[in-house]
């Protein structure tokens, strides 16, 4: 720790003083307690009679050097202390849309901490911040800092935050706040207070601390780190105190102040015994199959699970949370729920969900059937079973299963391996080697279907997504290239013609289906890709854009290499459907569904909103020969380490 | 408007198509007024909210059919919000829609054959 190189008189004194002064001269307007004409008579300072000329002892006042002793700044200020806690957690980053509450932790991290590690990132909006970091994440394995304030800011972050916490997703969370009233300088400053600020996270937050000294800010930052980190990862809040930013550090803490050593856990295997059980289950099954949630972790993560796929040769079913399992792999998707006998759900958040069929919306009330066949067993290994809290609902339903491991999957899998491995006799290799080869036509047959269903509307106007996807593919194919948004709102075509091989390849969902995610979420993935020289390609939903485009000026301002496309199907697409259901079951005006979902009339160009930000950008494109080459010019943007956005007008989904 | 899994709905000598009596012209403005496009795409093409319905197998009968009484996931249309004849004009358009090309005559989907 940097120590201060000289001793300034203590602030926190000084304006008690002045603030019971002024309490003084206000008193004096009313009738006064005892104890007030006490404070008055220490306290008020009664000028002498005024005199039109300065005497010789003001004007010496006046004219003399100032006083040695600067009563007015430090070089010493609290915050300094708190950057050099945050340097040791290895941050890259912190984003942040400024603000007053942490101003002393600001301008410690770009002066005393010379914008490096962590360099702030310019945010316009706090849920743009907190999706960054949720992208970033995704790719980089570790949290990135961010900044609010503990009220409006953190109001603007929380649907951010709870997306990172569906996702189990490490996002560090700085909140500014004055908690002493008394030091509240303003109106302002009382609307930004508040007495518990992470209260408003803290069901879907993991952590939380207020620390109210600087040693204990030291040991709950570190505190907060290694929790964040442990499966299952969450979001944490630490809450930093604005006086104790900015008054300088107290005399006393300067000798004792020191930065607890961070070890992050080992993430927790499953039982030894469970394990055992799960492989004896998983080797003597006719099709094992398993369900890939949020499975990788780390490129490790992918390795482990082919290795365990080929073991057992039981074809992947990914939920497309995260860069799982090569899609070029013939076990990928080569199996279906239905046709198990044993299904292997892994970090899968709602099993019953994935076993049963969805209520029809064609239906009134609630009907589901299960959909594996009679006698088919359910295994879990999910570390949800080791963090649960009440009251939001992204747990999902009851899982009734026959063998639930409460642990991190990619952690169980190498001795899940090795204990298929010992069990796998001659008799059942011969088995499983004979499940290989018709596993791989099962794969043959699904590229061939894939590839056919992507001719159909090939040529259209609005331009189809598979088509859009095709285009973008044949750009990148050779590049070193990472898709840094969902696959869900395109009808999973990169899914489907893409080869996604190597642990940046994709960075999968939302978490809990919170819009405005997308946008913010490829930034932060694209930041993290930048030093790697990846090309980073977003596939950009219109809706999605529109809650806080100001990412756009963030990802242009700090040079954040990406491919934008723009999926503008010119709706809120999911809820036009529904209103387009609701219309249906209720016998009335289908037509009018588009009222309140669609966007159109006018229609936005992103083409122009990309360039107000500063953005190269093409579009609208509607024509789909028009698509390849538009690509093509935007990609030698990006190539150059900007930037680019291309507006599609597209087919809905 | 969705249409889903016709094929496990129909028999196959049901599924024969025939010629559509309807109007294709009011067919194609139906299909963007009542929403359809919405799940099926504007080319009937399809895609992860609907099935195929461009050039579909179905007999205007058979639409019909199926509307009123869906599987899947699609609502139900009744003649209250689109009526017989409206169907039928329906499926006139879907029968003017474009086919699919052969994968092998498109050079970027025939690059992906493995």
């Amino acid at each position: 720790m940097a120590r201060s190189k000289k001793i300034s008189v203590d602030r926190r004194g000084f304006l008690k003083g002045a603030a019971a002064g002024a309490a003084g001269a206000a008193a004096a307007l009313v009738a006064k307690p005892e104890a007030a004409k006490a404070q008055d008579a220490a306290e008020v300072h009664r000028p002498a009679t005024p005199n039109p000329l300065p005497g010789a002892k003001q004007t010496a006042a006046e004219t003399a050097p100032p006083p040695r002793v600067d009563v007015w700044t430090t070089d010493r200020p609290g915050s300094d202390f708190m950057v050099d806690v945050i340097k040791t957690l290895g941050f890259e980053y912190v984003a942040a849309n400024p603000g007053s509450s942490f101003r002393g932790i600001h301008e410690s991290l770009i002066n005393y901490g010379g914008n490096k590690a962590p360099e702030l990132l310019t945010c316009c909006h706090e849920e743009s911040s907190v999706g960054m970091a949720h992208g970033y994440a995704k790719i980089e394995g570790k949290p990135m800092l961010i900044m609010a304030h503990g009220t409006v800011g953190l109001q603007h972050a929380s649907m951010a935050i709870y997306n990172a916490y569906a996702d189990r997703v490490p996002v560090y969370i700085l909140l500014g706040n004055i908690q002493d009233g008394a030091w509240r300088r303003s109106d302002v400053e009382w609307a930004h207070s508040v007495q518990d600020a992470a209260s408003m996270v803290r069901d879907y937050t993991k952590w939380d601390d207020a620390p109210v000294s600087l040693g204990g800010f030291a040991e709950s930052a570190v505190r907060a780190y290694k929790i964040a980190m442990t499966p299952p990862m969450e979001p944490v809040v630490i809450v930093a105190d604005a006086v104790m930013q900015e008054e300088p550090i107290p005399e006393g803490e300067r000798g004792r102040l020191q930065i607890p050593k961070l070890t992050l856990a080992a993430p927790p295997a499953g039982d030894y015994g469970a394990i055992k059980e799960a492989a004896k289950m998983l080797v003597n099954a006719e099709s094992p199959t398993i369900l890939a949630g949020r499975v990788a972790r780390t490129p490790e993560g992918i390795k482990l699970l082919v290795e365990l796929a080929e073991t057992l040769q039981a074809p992947i079913i990914d939920k497309h949370f995260r860069m799982n399992f090569p899609t070029t792999h013939p076990l990928y998707g080569a199996g279906t729920i239905g046709s198990a006998d044993v299904l292997l759900g892994l970090e899968v958040p709602d099993m019953w969900q994935n076993t049963h069929t969805q209520t029809p919306i064609n239906k009134m009330g609630m009907e589901s059937k299960r959909i594996t066949k009679p006698g088919a067993k359910v295994i879990t290994i999910y570390a949800g079973d080791l963090f649960s809290k009440s009251n939001y609902q992204d747990f999902g339903r009851y899982d009734e299963v026959d063998l639930a491991i409460a642990a991190d999957a990619q952690a169980s899998l190498p001795l899940l391996i090795d204990e298929c491995r010992k069990l796998i006799t001659p008799e059942r290799k011969s088995v499983i080697q004979a499940r290989a080869a018709k596993l791989a036509e099962v794969s043959r047959r699904n590229r061939e279907r894939d590839l056919a269903d992507a001719a159909w509307a090939w040529d259209a106007s609005p331009v189809s997504t598979a088509r859009m996807a095709a285009e973008l593919w044949n750009q990148i194919k050779t590049e070193d290239w990472s898709l840094v948004s969902d696959l869900t709102f395109v009808s999973n075509w990169p899914g489907r013609l893409w080869d996604f091989e190597k642990p940046y390849h994709f960075i999968g969902g939302h978490g809990a289906y919170g819009v405005g995610y997308g946008a913010p979420a490829a930034v932060g993935a694209a930041l993290a890709n930048k030093k790697h020289g990846r090309i980073s390609v977003n596939i950009q939903c219109d809706g999605d854009l529109n809650y806080a485009p100001g990412v756009l000026w963030t990802a242009t301002h700090h040079r954040i290499p990406m491919l934008n496309i723009m999926h503008n199907n010119r709706a809120y697409h999911q809820e036009l459907m529904y209103v387009e259901d609701m219309a249906a079951r209720a016998r009335r005006g289908v037509e009018r569904a588009w009222i309140g979902t669609a966007i159109s009339d006018p229609n936005i160009d992103y083409a122009m909103m990309a360039k107000a930000y500063g953005m190269y950008s093409e579009g609208p494109i509607d024509n789909p020969n028009d698509l390849g080459p538009a690509i093509k010019r935007a990609l030698e943007v990006v190539k150059k380490g900007e930037p680019a956005m291309i507006d599609v007008v597209t087919q809905p989904r | 408007m969705k249409l889903l899994l016709f094929a496990a709905v129909f028999s196959a000598a049901t599924l024969i198509a025939q010629t559509s009596t309807g109007d294709a012209a009011n067919g194609k403005k139906l299909f963007l007024r009542d929403g359809c496009y919405e799940c099926h795409g504007y080319a009937g093409q399809g895609g992860a909210a609907g099935a195929r319905i461009a050039t579909i197998a179905l007999n205007p009968q058979g639409l019909i059919r199926y509307v009123r009484a869906p599987g899947g996931q699609m609502p139900a249309y009744t003649d209250k919000v689109i009526t017989d004849q409206e169907l039928t004009d329906i499926h006139a358009y879907l029968q003017t829609m474009a086919k699919a090309k052969p994968v092998k005559d498109i050079p970027l989907l025939n690059a992906l054959k493995k």
